[in-house]
């Protein structure tokens, strides 16, 4: 606290590490753009294309992102998050390639309100029933989706839509990649990536679009977390009925939970779209589902660093380890195990938590006495 | 899209044999339902792997059968021996996974107090562990060394693996214009038979008292002299037990399996559990019969493509209606 009168302020504790971590941050930035050109030895995926693997990385940590302001800010589990994923890929696809011939930029404001949209028509009615039943309910709708697009011609039937539309492309500059060999970094002049090129066959630019919109989402969520709106969400999830005695509209502010889930599943669907070519429903069956949320609760719901975190590890470390592509899903189940045995806050736990933890434990020693401090002390 | 013909002539004209076959679908459906319901009731836990219990059940009784020498002229008498016998294994071995399951997935968290949603995540998990490694099971005994004596068993571990016998059905009376077969007959009565034995052990022994003590409130049930611990494992044994049964009949209708064949059954179950209210037995009954019915009408009326779209949209109208499910949620109430 400043206090009036005296010349030397120290310099808050906040405010003393900034530039630093400006620079930081401004390096990792710059870092995760170049990391697909950088070929790192240990990181990169022997057995797929890393700049692919980055890509689909980064939707799925924007999936994350989305299911966090649903799981972890609003407390509300959705098992369904891959409906909303699938409309976000349908309509880009839709709209694009099976029945118009939108451009690619266009379709995503379309495909993020018709899912935003879908996402209060599912909201309005369940976010009524308790908690617990939201699960079997979104389980339902991310199956019905898929059902329907597989069901119907017009959305292409179980072959799904090929073609989808990609963003425009401006060839401004070329990028050489590096190479490692034996411990020296040569610049490799015949694998240059064509920037703002999206072809077939190089997925750095896709991975670029992703990261970028990555960025855009998490300033958002920054935002809105520290808004009115995210402390709203925060009281609902502690205590519902408590909140709603304080004056939150709670109903409200969870469907609007729901929608802007909904709003990022959706982005994070057509951007996805871009990359694949082509869309098929069996590609968002339940089991996507389960593992949006599991990226969520092993990164640590309600943290954003977590939760990326967990998205990232859940798509790369399977990649990481493609040779032992029969026993991926064992392991997963095994990691899941455990982390969950031995972590059972996430990998990185919300800040929140902590600051709880801290008043539970005064709460607790306010309740036992002093007795019960002796003797731990 | 064909717009949505619906075909009333073909729901009508079979009207009877949908809803016998339904209900025997349904039956199923209600017996694993009994295992998430009761786990619910007790920890408020989606027991997310139960569906790998009902899918050990299956291989269990598919083992068996081959093990009694089960041949394609198998019949009568021998293969309801058979398959008395296959049943008692499958709920010894459906119980078993389910103790163990509780014992690895479910009591480490609960001692440390974890969060709900971990606990999900650690039923996933266990989940994917289950299915997995009875999908690999190939690999797992050539590991072993035991792959000649046993490659009947765990050969084609990834594939749908049958009975050797086709099951003979025989017709024994008319309903409407349908003839209702044997194999609908103890499906169904088996089944009502199983959940009625639950229904009065939950109701009226001293252990099933303990369940709804717990149910109703954990603390004041501790206070009062209940070992939860124990509770626990008994809900988990006795939902493993049903889903061991359940399994026997599904092989008994459908006659094969497949390692991942527990995943969709046990969506169904579940969501027959919470369309007749989550934590209530006889309520599990009414939403798997409702929900097995309801399909069978639902797929004749618009194509059976659209079979679990009609299961969630009927689980999402009776929600709306019934907040808490058909007949409510009452695992805990004490009802003399």
């Amino acid at each position: 606290m400043r206090r009036p009168g005296l010349p030397a302020i120290p310099m808050p504790d906040a405010m003393r590490g900034k530039p630093a971590k400006i620079v930081g941050l401004a390096v990792l930035v710059v870092f995760l753009y170049a990391l697909p050109l950088l070929d790192l030895p240990i990181l990169t995926t022997p057995d797929s294309d890393f700049a692919g693997v980055l890509y689909t990385m980064a939707t799925y940590v924007l999936v994350a992102l989305g299911l966090n302001i649903v799981i972890g800010y609003a407390g509300l589990l959705d098992l369904g998050y891959v409906g909303f994923y699938a409309i976000g890929a349908y309509v880009t696809a839709v709209l694009g390639v099976q029945h118009g011939h939108w451009p690619y930029l266009l379709t995503i404001p379309a495909a993020v309100a018709v899912t935003m949209l879908s996402g209060v028509i599912l909201g309005a009615p369940t976010l009524r029933v308790r908690g617990d039943y939201l699960a079997i309910v979104t389980l339902g709708f991310g199956e019905i989706i898929r059902l329907s697009a597989k069901n119907s011609d017009w959305l292409g039937g179980a072959r799904g839509i090929q073609n989808v539309p990609k963003p425009p492309s401006i060839h401004l500059f070329d990028v050489p990649h590096l190479k490692w060999e034996n411990g020296t970094v040569l610049v490799d002049v015949t694998n240059k990536t064509q920037a703002f090129v999206f072809g077939f066959v190089d997925y750095v630019p896709y991975y670029w679009m992703a990261l970028t919109v990555v960025f855009i989402v998490l300033i958002a969520d920054v935002l809105i977390k520290s808004s009115r709106v995210g402390r709203a969400w925060e009281a609902t999830r502690e205590d519902e009925d408590v909140a709603e005695v304080m004056g939150v509209p709670t109903f409200r502010y969870k469907l609007l939970a729901f929608a802007m889930g909904a709003f990022v599943g959706g982005l994070s669907g057509a951007i996805s779209a871009a990359g694949a070519n082509f869309i098929y429903p069996d590609s968002y069956q339940i089991t996507v589902s389960v593992i949006f949320v599991a990226a969520v609760v092993i990164g640590g719901q309600g943290n954003r660093w977590g939760v990326m975190l967990g998205a990232a590890l859940v798509v790369y470390l399977p990649e990481r380890f493609r040779g032992l592509e029969e026993y991926r899903i064992l392991m997963f189940g095994i990691a899941l195990m455990l982390l969950a045995t031995f972590r059972p806050q996430g990998l990185l736990p919300p800040r929140v938590t902590r600051r709880a933890k801290a008043l539970e434990r005064d709460l607790e020693e306010l309740e036992t006495g002093d007795e019960a401090q002796e003797v731990r002390s | 899209m064909h717009a949505l013909a619906l075909n009333f002539d073909f729901l009508f004209s079979n009207f009877s044999q949908l809803t016998v076959t339904g209900l025997a679908l349904g039956a199923v459906y209600a017996m694993v339902a009994l295992g998430y319901t009761m786990v619910y009731g007790v920890l408020q836990l989606i027991n997310f792997a139960h569906s790998e219990v009902f899918m050990y059940g299956t291989f269990a009784t598919l083992w068996t059968v081959y093990f009694m020498g089960g041949t394609a002229h198998t019949s009568g008498f021998a293969l309801a021996r058979m398959f008395a016998v296959a049943m008692v294994v499958a709920m010894v071995v459906s119980a078993l996974v389910a103790l163990l399951l509780e014992r690895v997935a479910y009591r480490p968290l609960l001692r440390r107090n974890s969060p709900q949603l971990m606990a999900l995540i650690s039923a996933i998990g266990a989940s994917f562990v289950l299915s997995e490694s009875m999908g690999l099971r190939d690999n797992i005994t050539r590991w072993i060394g035991l792959n000649d004596n046993f490659s009947r068993y765990v050969s084609g571990a990834r594939d749908t693996r049958g009975l050797p016998m086709d099951i003979q059905t025989h017709k024994l009376f008319p309903i409407g214009n349908y003839q209702v077969t044997n194999i609908d007959l103890i499906v169904i009565c088996c089944a009502l038979l199983m959940m009625l034995l639950l229904d009065q052990f939950v109701r009226r022994s001293r252990l099933g008292r303990g369940i709804r003590a717990v149910a109703q409130d954990p603390e004041s049930a501790a206070l009062m002299g209940v070992n939860s611990t124990r509770v626990v494992q008994l809900t988990f044994l006795l939902g493993g037990l049903m889903a061991g049964a359940a399994a026997t009949l599904y092989m008994l209708r459908i006659g094969a399996t497949r390692f991942d064949a527990g995943f969709i059954l046990g969506v169904k179950a579940f969501t027959a559990a919470v369309m007749g209210g989550i934590g209530n037995l006889r309520g599990a009954l009414v939403g798997g019969l409702v929900l097995g019915v309801a399909e069978n009408w639902g797929s004749a009326l618009v194509g059976t493509q659209w079979k679990d779209v009609v299961a969630f949209v009927l689980l999402v109208v009776i929600l709306l209606f019934r907040p808490t499910g058909i007949l409510g949620e009452s695992l805990g109430k004490a009802r003399v």
